[in-house]
């Protein structure tokens, strides 16, 4: 019966009461919606960032980096070149070293070129068709196969850059799709996977016009040679070859056959002995002032024995004139350490020693979280004040109905109601109303969150459960402990209340 | 049946009053008369136990009510008393049917239906307590004390704001379902329309020691 007549209050007072929920709804609804893509958003990024300890890529921000390369939410930083980075994948220290070239776009959609070993790194199951094993064969996640409607058998074009229309269309590479995943709830679902291969040769025209240009690739080369003599245990390749090329057109503007001789077949065949051997003398003697500008003096400037003591075999396993021909670039490389040990050294070596940067996810996700929640804090307590005010609000409306209900207390009491009862119905009142803002509110942030999905589905690629989240049992009994609360002085007066004086009242 | 002896009670910095001793019997009725501010009402919230005396004591149906403590007295009048106050009290929010059920230890719907067509307030007892006349309330008052099977039956007042037709209406209901319970009826009223109704009275007056 307490219950029954608890509920009749608070029906029979609608408008009191609809204040009294309403307040309690929108602080519970904020709340509750920031209790979920906190907490999804941090297991997304814990279940993407799976067991990746270092991620390589080219400098820039850190932050942007790992959101780019682990997460696929951010442009690239830029890209670095796949010998360098080949140095570091295969060193010992190293587990797994997973490469990633990507920069294009299928609707809006990341192509991303990486290995096999990326897929397995998700655990993706194929739903359909095969993993991609030839360059131009493309394995498409879940969800992009149901975004797009592409199915095994279909040709795609990818665009350069990351944009969902305009943007200019590789018309002369199209990708066959070969697979389609299962759905992994992970940034697989949402990329268009390829080998690295396919990115380079779609780009293949684009690069080699612009490095064939004078000037730039020579700089670029001069960079490389200073990467190398700081100490970086490999030679850029490629760049070679460039260098090469360019060499032979200045030196043999400045007709000066001899040097032209020597100095070739020695970058062929590191022969730095024979290098060194060479008179410097002799070269000074010729008139190229432009020579003399850039390339010699960094030549001598440099220690030539530290040059010897590169690995030779390395450089020499590897095939010149192809590497001379195409440049070889990634965007990023996804580390797993044997020890987690070397976490800690080999970021710092490398952001010292040559001009990729390397950072710790986790880091970097620790820290963008922590800006995260400063914001999400200000909106909690923003929610909470909602939930002060609301408790304040059961507080008066109980408080005042107590007064003007008086009589029915006394009524109660006369007819065989123990004191305690009384003050049970107050605060059951008060839980009744809390209870119901609760509710209410569960399903504001439910319908929001709804709202968020389809905003965020277009904007990130990005969907929220809206199942329940641990957090929210709290958020439950902060609630109903809110409305108990707000009832308890009234219910107190209520226990109190002298029977026989009210009711001698009038 | 109820009985008291000796009974007076002290208001905080005023005199005692006392009041005459007096016992009912089962399907009898009792008048207490007495002006405004004679302590009538003290009287009979002494009687219900909804006041605790400062000397002397009430008995009902062999219990010594003011020995118990506030519990068990909220407990023994929810079995045992039924009380009609000068006005209806009832939970707004409920219906009539829910107001005649209202006490923990009544929950007979079967009763509920039952008293109420003697009291020819069966139609109403799906409206809202205070869509009905002061005639039509102060019979779901009565309809209400009886609901738990009194041994007494207490009225305050239960004439005084009524006209004469539901006057006599009421006292004859009052009196009527006193004896289907075999209940004593106490009436304090300074109505005199009463008094050709119900032979004993007691004239009250304040003692003042």
């Amino acid at each position: 019966m307490i219950g029954k007549i608890a509920w009749k209050n608070i029906v029979h007072k609608p408008l009191s009461s609809i204040l009294c929920v309403s307040l309690l709804l929108f602080g519970v609804g904020i709340i509750t919606v920031l209790l979920l893509i906190q907490k999804q958003l941090e297991d997304k990024f814990e279940r993407d960032l799976k067991d990746i300890d270092l991620v390589i890529g080219a400098k820039g921000s850190p932050l942007q980096l790992v959101l780019s390369s682990v997460y696929h939410l951010d442009a690239p930083t830029g890209n670095i070149d796949m010998a360098e980075a080949r140095t570091i994948m295969e060193n010992p220290m190293v587990a797994e070293a997973i490469p990633l070239a990507y920069g294009d776009s299928y609707r809006g959609y990341r192509i991303l070129g990486t290995t096999e070993a990326y897929l397995n790194k998700y655990d993706a199951q194929i739903r359909d068709g095969r993993i991609f094993s030839s360059p131009m064969e493309a394995t498409l996640g879940a969800r992009i196969a149901e975004k797009t409607g592409l199915k095994v058998g279909d040709v795609f074009l990818g665009t350069h850059g990351e944009v969902k229309d305009g943007g200019e269309v590789h018309e002369d590479s199209p990708y066959t799709v070969v697979g389609i995943l299962e759905n992994t709830n992970t940034v697989l679902d949402q990329l268009l996977l390829t080998r690295v291969e396919s990115v380079w040769q779609v780009h293949d025209h684009g690069e080699h016009g612009e490095h064939k240009g004078p000037g730039g690739v020579f700089s670029e080369g001069r960079e490389v040679y200073s990467a190398q003599h700081q100490g970086l245990p490999t030679v850029e390749h490629g760049e070679h070859g460039d260098h090469e090329g360019h060499d032979h057109g200045d030196h043999e503007g400045h007709d000066h056959g001899d040097h032209e001789g020597h100095d070739h077949d020695d970058h062929k065949g590191h022969d730095h002995d024979d290098h060194e051997g060479h008179d410097h003398d002799d070269h000074e003697g010729h008139d190229h002032d432009d020579h003399e500008g850039h390339d010699h003096d960094d030549h001598e400037g440099h220690d030539h024995g530290d040059h010897e003591g590169h690995d030779h075999d390395d450089h020499e396993g590897h095939d010149h004139s192809d590497h001379g021909e195409q440049n070889e670039e990634i965007t990023a490389v996804l580390l797993k350490y044997k020890s987690k040990r070397s976490v800690y050294n080999m970021p710092r070596s490398i952001n010292e020693q040559t001009n990729m940067q390397a950072v710790i996810p986790s880091i970097e996700i620790n820290r963008l979280f922590y800006m995260l929640g400063i914001g999400a804090t200000t909106l909690k307590l923003i929610a909470a004040g909602i939930m002060l005010m609301a408790g304040l609000s059961v507080f008066f409306v109980l408080y005042n109905r107590l007064r003007e209900r008086r009589y029915e207390v006394a009524l109660m009491r006369s007819v065989g109601y123990k004191p305690f009862d009384l003050f049970g119905l107050l605060i059951l009142e008060g839980a009744i109303l809390a209870a119901m803002g609760y509710a209410l509110g569960w399903v504001l942030s439910r319908v929001g969150l709804y709202f968020i999905n389809r905003q965020a589905q277009n904007d990130f690629n990005q969907q929220f459960d809206l199942g329940f989240v641990s957090g929210e049992i709290w958020l439950i009994a902060i609630t109903i402990l809110v409305g108990i609360l707000a009832a308890f002085l009234p219910a107190w007066q209520a226990m109190r209340m002298e029977v026989s004086e009210t009711l001698s009242e009038n | 049946m109820i009985k008291t002896s000796e009974l007076a009670y002290r208001y905080p910095e005023s005199n005692p009053i006392v009041f005459p001793d007096l016992s009912v019997e089962p399907g009898h009725a009792l008048l207490i008369r007495g002006e405004s501010g004679c302590g009538k009402t003290t009287l009979l919230h002494l009687l219900a136990g909804l006041r605790k005396p400062t000397y002397g004591q009430v008995i009902v149906d062999g219990v010594k009510i003011s020995d118990l403590q506030t519990q068990q007295l909220d407990q023994f009048r929810g079995n045992n008393i039924g009380i009609v106050y000068q006005q209806s009290y009832f939970i707004q929010s409920l219906s009539v049917l829910d107001n005649l059920m209202i006490s923990p230890y009544s929950r007979d719907i079967d009763k509920a239906r039952t008293s109420a067509g003697r009291l020819q307030i069966h139609d109403l007892l799906h409206r809202s307590p205070q869509k009905l006349s002061i005639g039509q309330q102060q019979r779901v008052s009565i309809a209400r004390a009886v609901m738990n099977d009194p041994k007494v039956i207490l009225a305050d007042e239960p004439t005084s704001a009524l006209d004469n037709k539901n006057c006599r209406q009421v006292i004859n209901l009052l009196l009527e379902e006193a004896a289907q319970n075999d209940a004593a009826l106490v009436i304090v009223t300074h109505d005199d329309r009463l008094k050709s109704n119900i032979k004993d009275t007691i004239e009250l007056e304040a003692l003042l020691v």
